[in-house]
């Protein structure tokens, strides 16, 4: 009786570690068709009045969508933004119509590309702490999240999710 | 003996050229105040003077003898201005007392919205060694003008606006002549090399 109660905890105990440091590692999201992979914001300087937030975003269902901005209690809101870089100049433009996410597509917004930007922020982002916020979706509608805040990109090996030809 | 002679002659005649083409060496590279690169590149360095973000001066005559960095931003970038800085900070942190030989200068092209308080606020999160420079918009016009460098105020919806502006950070030698760029996407040791070339610039002089 004992023995066979023994056994069956420790695989679900393994499991329930497994699930949480899953979702500790992969830390993503998902609303519907629309998954939000890994939503991430860099620590900001002291007062800053602007701060970039980066995250991917599937789309898994038959019709495209568009991440248009969204909400946070941290910030007066996010927008969809695009930093090009072109002969050494450095240009940065709010997409008001957002970014369409293709059927069946994922896209990427990182650093130097396109990426979400919070407008004054109401407090300093700080490594390691967290933030909810609410992202807006033309069809899928809103999609709750929480970023995490860290100093450098998560560096991956192999990336899956590059879309559409980014140079580095 | 003639052989000796023209041995002589030769000799003499090698020893002139070689002091000729020394001082004009040295007067080109000391004497150009523009500081003009041989490289055919755009001419970099030039007279500025703007005031950082702790109230001191500093124009391109108070760092004479010194080397230093320039890189264009303002405070309202989210993206490529503070990961510049978060990165200089880090590399300054890893070359330690090296860096101690050079000065980082982070000249705002928004003057406007970038108020000296609003600076010394935004440098605190960085190495303490670097300094936030702004002037006026005649002031931060010579600055650009002097490096070749490129902003411009680009206006959005409801008065905002962004600034268009130069990104790469430009190495200055310590005559104040053009040392070449810093990419930061340039692999961390080759950016950690070109740091210690120029922090070593103001023993060698070269």
């Amino acid at each position: 009786m004992s023995s066979g109660f023994k056994l069956t905890v420790k695989p679900i105990c393994m499991l329930a570690a497994m699930l949480l440091s899953t979702s500790a590692f992969a830390h993503q999201f998902s609303q519907g068709d629309i998954k939000i992979g890994h939503p991430w914001s860099r620590v900001t300087p002291s007062a800053a009045p602007v701060a970039g937030a980066y995250l991917t975003v599937t789309n898994s269902g038959s019709q495209p969508d568009r991440l248009t901005g969204g909400s946070t209690p941290i910030a007066d809101r996010i927008e969809v933004h695009q930093m090009t870089m072109d002969d050494g100049i450095a240009r940065m433009r709010p997409l008001p119509d957002g970014i369409e996410i293709a059927a069946g597509a994922s896209v990427e917004l990182a650093p130097g590309g396109i990426h979400l930007m919070l407008i004054k922020p109401n407090q300093q982002l700080i490594e390691g702490s967290s933030f909810k916020a609410t992202l807006e979706f033309a069809r899928a509608g809103t999609v709750e999240i929480e970023f995490v805040v860290q100093r450098n990109p998560t560096v991956e090996t192999g990336s899956g999710n590059e879309h559409g030809g980014h140079t580095p | 003996m003639s052989g000796l002679r023209a041995f002589r002659l030769t000799v003499w005649a090698a020893i002139v050229v070689l002091g000729m083409f020394v001082i004009v060496s040295t007067q080109l590279s000391g004497g150009s105040p523009t500081g003009e690169t041989s490289t055919g590149t755009a001419k970099v360095g030039g007279p500025f003077s703007l005031v950082s973000h702790t109230g001191e001066r500093v124009d391109n005559q108070s760092l004479v003898g010194r080397p230093y960095l320039v890189f264009f931003g303002f405070t309202y970038c989210p993206d490529i201005c503070p990961t510049t800085l978060f990165e200089l900070t880090d590399l300054m942190t890893e070359l330690g007392p090296v860096a101690d030989g050079f000065e980082v200068l982070f000249i705002t092209v928004d003057p406007e919205r970038d108020t000296q308080e609003a600076l010394a606020s935004y440098m605190t999160s960085f190495d303490s060694r670097i300094l936030a420079l702004r002037g006026t918009a005649a002031e931060t016009d010579a600055a650009l003008k002097a490096f070749s460098a490129y902003a411009k105020k680009v206006p959005l919806e409801a008065g905002e606006y962004t600034m268009d502006h130069t990104a790469g950070v430009f190495l200055m030698k310590s005559d104040g002549s053009f040392g070449g760029m810093m990419d930061m996407h340039e692999p961390r040791e080759t950016r950690l090399e070109k740091l210690r070339r120029i922090a070593r610039d103001q023993v060698t002089g070269s």
